[in-house]
Order: structure tokens, then C-alpha cells, then sequence
């Protein structure tokens, strides 16, 4: 069956595959989720505070975000960001944004709005008597969230974070439809120059494959390990 | 801002010229409820049968289970897009691939498929919950009353599984909708396809993607009132969520 197979092509191309393309696509997942999780929480807090106004400001924004779908959130970003950044810079015309900081702001926005339910949630779960006691021995709102509530809402919820960073390596392929070179990006540019696109495809799969088992493994794990300490 | 806004261009004709802008993302829509629908029905069937094995006493029937979810779990759903698409006609015998290629609709049949079984795995996940949070005395009742497994799955588990369940197959189901978008990649001219080519003939970006915005945000609001509807018509009575 794989007797007119290359599969060499893929050893000549793995400098290239993930040097460049994996890279990419990690240091995009890492950074995303970073900028997600504080862009998240601070979406989460507004949800939940008590101005009216914030929360629903909040809540639309993350509605929004849940019922698009990313293919067509990353071409939003990928028009909208050098209009953006025009009018923060004042400059004459849409001003030039790179591939990488474009997505990265695409994800970061993206994300926010699944992190925030994550951590409200989180934030949800404390006990009414810790932000009261933390209250009554004179701590401010931003000192009982930042000493109190947010460290054990985020420990709670490590587990479902850390899933949704999985979901979340495993949708930077999607940068794809604005042609940036990420792993499946490279591996396309490879396989098309070659003609070995089934080579390339099948090693692309076994390699999300193989990160993203281990990535739920490793999840699981620390699941089982904070579920006999609490 | 130097755009120029024009939010007549969907009166204007479309370079096919057989009609206007705004026909040509109507009908993405329609394919986007197309594609979703079969891919639903598809999760659905696939999903049922893999979160039924998950639940079986037999360690073959749950080790199957485990193995088909993970597998369509831990893709990104581009990737297996392209496997379904460009890998899967070259693995087949000569004759057998070059009819999957010269196939008619071949990116709609793909999407419909490649969707269905990702959703499938959510799906067969989301029943074993359903099935698990049933008491146990009643999978024992109906074996006690001599029904054999699969009329204890068929006329008691399974009806009160679903029923459950609703509240997240919805959300499955916006997810799947959601989904078909990534067909874009695939050449399937769904909603976001023909806000991108529609973009791409008449310049218009911001105007092609807030259609696209709208008409997605009206399909989720008809797709959350028809569930609730259907959730009321058959809630469990006895439950909170019933009378």
C-alpha cells in the first residue's frame, strides 16, 4: 500500500517542519494562552462584579466570541488589526502587522472569552466566607482577589485550563486559511513543492497525535494528584 | 480611518452576475446548514453507538470506545479534514480513490464526514456521562425484569440518557455548526467561504464579515430556541429541568 511512498521527504524536511513550522505553532499556543489566561480573567471579573454596565459589556463580548466560528474570528483579526493599530498610532495609513503578532492578538482575543468561563467558574467556586473573612480583616477588593480568591479559583481549575490549552495548540492550525507557516503550514509547503502532500499530512497527524495524547495524559495525571490533596 | 464603507454592496451584482452579493452569502448559509446537519446526524449515529461501547461491562467494547475517541480527539480538526480529503483517495486501491476524487460535491461529502466523527468523540463522551449519572438500580431493574441488554439500552437507559443530556448536545450542535467553517480549507463555499470570496471580488472586507457575523449569530439564536423548545417538550418529569 505505501509502496510508491516517499517517506524520506519527511527526514530531508524536519529542520524546516520544526524549526520553523512547530516553533511557530508552540510559541504561539504558549503565548496565547498566557495573554488568554490575564485577558480571561480580567473578562471573568468584570462578569462578575457588581457594576451592571461591565458585566454586560463582558458577557456580549464573550456571547460573541463563543457562537463565531475561529476561521472566520482569525480573518476578522487579520483585516482588523492594521486598522487598529492605524487608529492607535494615528498614522496615515493601516499600518503593517506582522503574521505572528497578528495571530498572537487573534488567539489572545479569541481564547479570553473560553479562559473567562473557565475562570469564572473558578472564581464561582470559593466559598462566600473567604472573600467576607479576607474583607473583615480589612483587605481591599484587588488584594482579596489577587491573595485569596484568584491563586485558589486558578489551582481548582489548573486541569480544565491545561485541556483547553490542548484544544487551543490544536486550533493554531487554523492559521492555515491566512497562509502562515506554522507546523501544518509548513509541512503543506513541503508536501506541495515535493508532491508529497500524503507523506506530509500523515506525519503531521501522527505528530499532533502524539503531543496532544501525551499533553491529556499528563493532564490526567495531575488531575488524579489534585483531586487526593484537596 | 481611510475605508470606505459601502453597505449597499450586497444589492450589487456579484461577478458571476447571475445575482447580488447578498445571494451568494444566503447560499453559503444554506450549505452551512447543510453540511451541519449531515455531520450532526453523523455525530450523532457514530457518538451513540462508541459512548454505548464505553459504558459495556466487555473490556474489548471499552477499549474500542477509548481507542475511537482518543484518536478523533487529539487531531485538530484541519488536519483531519486533509486526511479525509487528499491522504485518504491515495490509501485506497487505484480504482476506489480515483472514484472519492472524481466524485461530484467531493468537499461537501468530506465535510460532512471529516465534522461528523470529530463531533462523534465529544458526542460518545457527553452519553457515557448521560448513561453513568443514571442510578444503577435501573439498568438492574430492567436486566431483573428479564429484558436483555440491548432492550435495557434501547427502551431504559438510552431514552433517559438523551433527555439528559440535551442541554450539552446543544452545545455540541452549535459546535458542529461552528465547525463546517473549517471546510473553507477544503474548497466547500460555506458562509465564511463566501464571505471570503465575496471579500475578495468587491474589496468590502469589514461589510462580507459582519454579514457573516449576523448570519452566524441568527443561526445559534434559532438553533438555542428550537432546543429549548425541544427540551421543554420532552424533560423528564420528576427532574428539576422537568414539570
Amino acid at each position: 500500500m505505501f509502496s510508491n511512498f516517499d517517506f524520506d521527504v519527511i527526514r530531508r524536511a524536519l529542520p524546516f517542519l520544526f524549526l520553523d513550522g512547530m516553533k511557530f505553532t508552540l510559541t504561539l499556543t504558549a503565548l496565547s494562552a498566557f495573554g488568554g489566561l490575564v485577558f480571561g480573567t480580567l473578562i471573568a471579573l468584570m462578569r462578575l462584579s457588581r457594576s451592571r454596565s461591565l458585566a454586560l459589556v463582558a458577557g456580549l463580548y464573550v456571547d460573541l466570541m463563543r457562537s463565531l466560528p475561529l476561521v472566520l474570528v482569525i480573518f476578522w483579526f487579520y483585516f482588523l488589526v492594521p486598522y487598529i493599530g492605524q487608529w492607535l498610532t494615528g498614522a496615515s495609513r493601516p499600518i503593517k502587522v506582522g503574521a505572528f503578532e497578528s495571530s498572537l492578538i487573534t488567539f489572545i482575543m479569541f481564547e479570553a472569552a473560553y479562559f473567562s468561563e473557565i475562570m469564572r467558574a473558578g472564581i464561582q467556586s470559593i466559598s462566600k466566607g473567604q472573600p467576607a473573612a479576607a474583607q473583615a480583616l480589612g483587605l481591599t477588593y484587588s488584594q482579596t482577589m489577587r491573595y485569596i480568591v484568584l491563586p485558589q479559583a486558578f489551582r481548582n481549575m489548573l486541569p480544565v485550563l491545561l485541556t483547553q490549552t490542548i484544544v487551543l495548540f490544536q486550533d493554531t492550525s487554523l492559521v492555515y486559511v491566512v497562509s502562515i507557516t506554522d507546523f501544518l503550514g509548513a509541512a503543506s509547503i513541503v508536501g506541495q513543492r515535493d508532491g508529497r502532500l500524503v507523506e506530509m499530512y500523515l506525519f503531521v497527524a501522527v505528530v499532533y497525535f502524539i503531543i496532544s495524547c501525551s499533553a491529556s495524559l499528563g493532564v490526567r495525571r495531575l488531575q488524579a494528584r489534585l483531586a487526593v490533596v484537596r | 480611518m481611510n475605508y470606505h464603507w459601502n453597505w449597499n454592496i450586497f444589492f450589487e451584482p456579484d461577478p458571476t452576475g447571475a445575482g447580488i452579493y447578498l445571494d451568494m452569502l444566503l447560499s453559503g448559509l444554506l450549505v452551512t446548514i447543510k453540511t451541519s446537519l449531515a455531520a450532526w446526524v453523523i455525530a450523532l449515529a457514530c457518538g451513540s453507538i462508541v459512548g454505548v461501547l464505553r459504558t459495556l461491562p466487555s473490556k474489548v467494547a471499552q477499549w474500542f470506545g477509548f481507542a475511537y475517541v482518543e484518536f478523533f480527539r487529539n487531531m485538530p480538526i484541519l488536519v483531519q479534514l486533509f486526511l479525509w480529503y487528499f491522504v485518504l483517495p491515495e490509501l485506497l486501491p487505484h480504482q476506489a480513490g480515483l472514484w472519492l476524487k472524481q466524485l461530484p460535491n467531493a468537499a461537501f461529502y468530506t465535510a460532512a464526514i471529516g465534522v461528523g466523527l470529530f463531533m462523534s468523540a465529544r458526542v460518545a463522551v457527553q452519553l457515557q456521562a448521560g448513561i453513568g449519572s443514571l442510578p444503577r438500580g435501573q439498568k438492574m431493574a430492567a436486566t431483573a425484569l428479564g429484558l436483555t441488554t440491548a432492550q435495557v439500552y434501547a427502551y431504559v437507559l438510552l431514552p433517559m440518557a438523551f433527555r439528559i443530556i440535551l442541554p450539552p448536545l446543544t452545545s455540541e450542535f452549535l459546535a458542529t455548526i461552528k465547525n463546517t467553517a473549517v471546510a473553507i480549507t477544503i474548497g466547500l463555499l460555506e458562509l465564511t467561504g463566501e464571505a471570503r470570496s465575496m471579500q475578495e471580488f468587491s474589496f468590502q472586507v469589514f461589510e462580507a464579515f459582519t454579514a457573516a457575523t449576523v448570519l452566524y449569530l441568527l443561526l445559534n439564536l434559532v438553533v438555542v430556541v428550537l432546543m429549548r423548545l425541544l427540551e421543554r417538550a420532552v424533560a423528564i418529569p420528576g427532574y428539576i429541568a422537568g414539570r
